[in-house]
């Protein structure tokens, strides 16, 4: 039991962070992507944001999961991911203010996130509250890095640093990840909108390249074998 | 009769929705109540952090968070304007209060201090939503345009020269963005000209 939950796991990990994930795979979460990611501080707070969320979302959904029925488990759901946000948001103004002040604005958009309401439907109803939890991790996770990875290209080509203003995030001790490139004064395009669709293909065919090599290889060597 | 079969009545439908808006509802106003009183603490901090930025260090000796005075603002049909009051052994030296202009985006909230002869002690834009690398050098973190403000006065320059220098005026516009730093101006000059016209009122009153 326990072996097969923990290979179970495995899976759900991969998914979440790379077979399934939600930008890169499953091209969720576009509003949110396009928002934040204009520096790599500001996607890493979103994505951490987003993990928390995700998490409690799909461990609650799941414990609901034989209570719900089908036809009205649609509204129950967005009640629940609605009021789970909004505790969030005001926990965060009134504990982490700081971070709040980064955040602010993003928080509340985590409600249309159609991610957390696409695992709710996905993978929570038809899981165990530990098993959901977990995807609802890798996902978050897959999202996080996603969207620091996009935040940190868009940052370094239009502003020429990485991780400004990450000890407003994560305290002054993780000062050291600030780097300015010197001499560089950033090609201010691609913190714009249209930067963010640029990077973002980029990415994406990179990603399907890789994959259908992957395959390709294997393909060969089921030929041959 | 199991639950199962319960579950898919028409009857369940309704009460389960019910149960869980209550149950939401509950949580929030709960979540409210917890979090109301820190909130508000933060928000007093922000302001009162704010309000340092603009007064000179060791300039008013007073809580002047709950020194305030609510002024209708004839320019703005009449709505209320919060004005901080700093002071001294009592007697008022100068006055804080926001300015809301329109900018290239949205509008841009200002935050200025004004010493009692109507001087300028120091501007800082609180809000704006200014295209990044362009508009948003009315930032101090990002340009020192902002303190060029410091020390001036409606007659400070003459009243002609209260602009950017596209207009004619004194002060520097960016390359690329000019509408951003010209709402800037238009907002401290209208602060200016508010202090001016209630000067009295906001001085005269002792506590």
């Amino acid at each position: 039991m326990s072996k097969t939950l923990g290979s179970n796991l495995g899976g759900i990990m991969k998914d979440g962070l790379w077979t399934q994930n939600v930008v890169f795979s499953q091209l969720l979460a576009m509003c949110p992507t396009m928002a934040v990611t204009t520096s790599g501080t500001n996607g890493l707070g979103m994505g951490l944001a987003t993990t928390a969320v995700l998490v409690v979302s799909n461990a609650l959904v799941s414990m609901i999961r034989h209570t719900v029925s089908s036809q009205v488990r649609i509204p129950v759901f967005v009640v629940l991911i609605a009021t789970l946000v909004t505790v969030v948001d005001m926990a965060m103004n009134a504990w982490l203010h700081d971070l709040y002040k980064v955040l602010g604005l993003f928080i509340a958009l985590i409600v249309v996130n159609c991610a957390i309401l696409g695992r709710a439907e996905a993978f929570a109803v038809k899981n165990g509250v530990v098993a959901s939890a977990a995807d609802g991790l890798a996902m978050g996770l897959g999202f996080t890095g996603a969207l620091t990875g996009i935040g940190l290209i868009r940052e370094f080509l239009g502003a020429g640093t990485l991780f400004a203003q990450a000890s407003n995030l994560l305290g002054p001790a993780f000062a050291f990840l600030e780097v300015n490139i010197p001499g560089y004064g950033g090609a201010l395009l691609m913190i714009l909108p249209p930067g963010g669709f640029a990077v973002l293909g980029f990415l994406l065919a990179g990603k399907r390249a890789m994959e259908s090599r992957l395959q390709a290889r294997a393909g060969e060597r089921c030929g041959t074998a | 009769m199991n639950f199962a079969s319960f579950r898919e009545k028409i009857g369940y439908q309704p009460i389960l929705l019910g149960a869980f808006a209550l149950a939401a509802s509950g949580a929030l106003s709960w979540a409210s109540s917890a979090t109301g009183e820190a909130i508000a603490a933060a928000e007093a901090k922000d302001l009162r952090d704010q309000l340092s930025e603009v007064l000179p260090e060791g300039f008013a000796d007073n809580d002047f968070l709950r020194d305030t005075l609510e002024i209708a603002d004839a320019e703005r049909g009449g709505k209320p304007q919060t004005v901080y009051r700093a002071r001294w052994g009592g007697a008022v030296k100068g006055a804080v209060f926001k300015r809301v202009e329109r900018g290239y985006a949205a509008d841009i909230q200002v935050l200025m201090a004004v010493d009692a002869g109507g001087k300028t002690l120091g501007v800082r834009v609180l809000k704006h939503a200014e295209t990044p690398g362009l508009g948003d050098k009315v930032e101090l973190a990002k340009a020192p345009w902002i303190k060029g403000f410091d020390g001036k006065s409606l007659g400070d320059p003459a009243p002609g020269k209260w602009g950017v220098k596209k207009d004619g005026g004194v002060f520097d516009q960016f390359a690329g963005a000019t509408v951003t730093p010209r709402a800037v101006v238009k907002a401290v000059k209208g602060g200016l000209a508010f202090y001016a016209e209630h000067r009295e009122e906001i001085l005269g009153e002792r506590r």
